[in-house]
């Protein structure tokens, strides 16, 4: 059956990246679960990143899947972070407050230090 | 100058889970010709998937045959009207649904932030709702000129 999102996953010196392509609501949030959560319980990663930049939409669906992973990848005793969410994505983890709970990283240096500078306003 | 109607759109689809994604981009596209910027449009696509999901998920529990009513109109001062209607269960406890955080999900892995989002991303929101009968919510913005 065709899906709007897609996860690829890499594994290299303990850490699993997850990369989520395409548009994750109620519909597709399953299949993406399913896919990231085998990733985690298959490596068992020191860190794990959720790679936000190729997400082209999400909706409150989102927040559960990133939140749910978060849950379970703390259960293995991981890391978590989240990397290079668009501008409307961003804009629902802080209207959501995750960005208080879980770090958010711009991949680009100078990005994340101009970031953090905004934050600390 | 006088607010007038424009154009106007009507979509009316089962409530099956797949059809979230269409019925987002059939909107955004009637959308486009007001040329909206990519963030008034992320934000009116964000609320409509919200308004959508409730009407799958909640109004009619994932039974995948109700319908879903989506109207759309744009006014002449830019403001864009969605209307999103179903003929499902309805709230007992609106206020109560509509409170951030608030879930029936048991898993956990959703987090009751639907109504919060369709609040915070449009100007104004509407929801009405009849237990039985069903729920409308109208979501208004008006876009940027």
């Amino acid at each position: 059956m065709m899906q709007n999102a897609d996860v690829k996953s890499s594994f290299c010196d303990g850490m699993l990246r997850l990369t989520v392509i395409g548009e994750i609501d109620h519909h597709s949030a399953a299949s993406a679960r399913e896919k990231m959560d085998a990733a985690i319980f298959l490596y068992r990663p020191k860190t794990t990143v959720l790679c936000l930049g190729e997400l082209d939409f999400m909706d409150s669906s989102g927040l559960g899947l990133i939140l749910g992973r978060y849950r379970k990848a703390m259960g293995v005793g991981s890391d978590f972070w989240l990397e290079d969410p668009t501008p409307s994505t961003h804009k629902i983890l802080r209207l959501a407050g995750v960005d208080r709970m879980i770090q958010i990283k711009i991949g680009d240096k100078t990005k994340e230090s101009q970031h953090e500078k905004r934050e600390d306003q | 100058m006088k607010k007038e109607k424009i154009n106007e759109m009507n979509l009316c689809f089962p409530a099956k889970s797949r059809n979230e994604g269409f019925a987002r981009q059939a909107v955004c596209a009637f959308l486009a010709q007001l040329d909206p910027t990519v963030e008034e449009l992320a934000d009116l696509r964000t609320a409509l998937s919200e308004a959508v999901t409730n009407c799958v998920v909640h109004a009619y529990k994932d039974d995948g045959r109700g319908k879903i009513y989506i109207s759309v109109s744009l006014y002449s001062d830019r403001t864009v009207r969605m209307t999103v209607k179903d003929k499902g269960c309805g709230m007992e406890e609106p206020e109560k649904c509509m409170e951030p955080l608030y879930t029936t999900d048991k898993s956990g892995e959703r987090g009751g932030m639907g109504f919060a989002i369709m609040r915070c991303f449009s100007d104004d929101m509407k929801v009405k709702t009849a237990v039985g009968k069903g729920t409308t919510v109208t979501l208004c913005k008006k876009l940027s000129a």
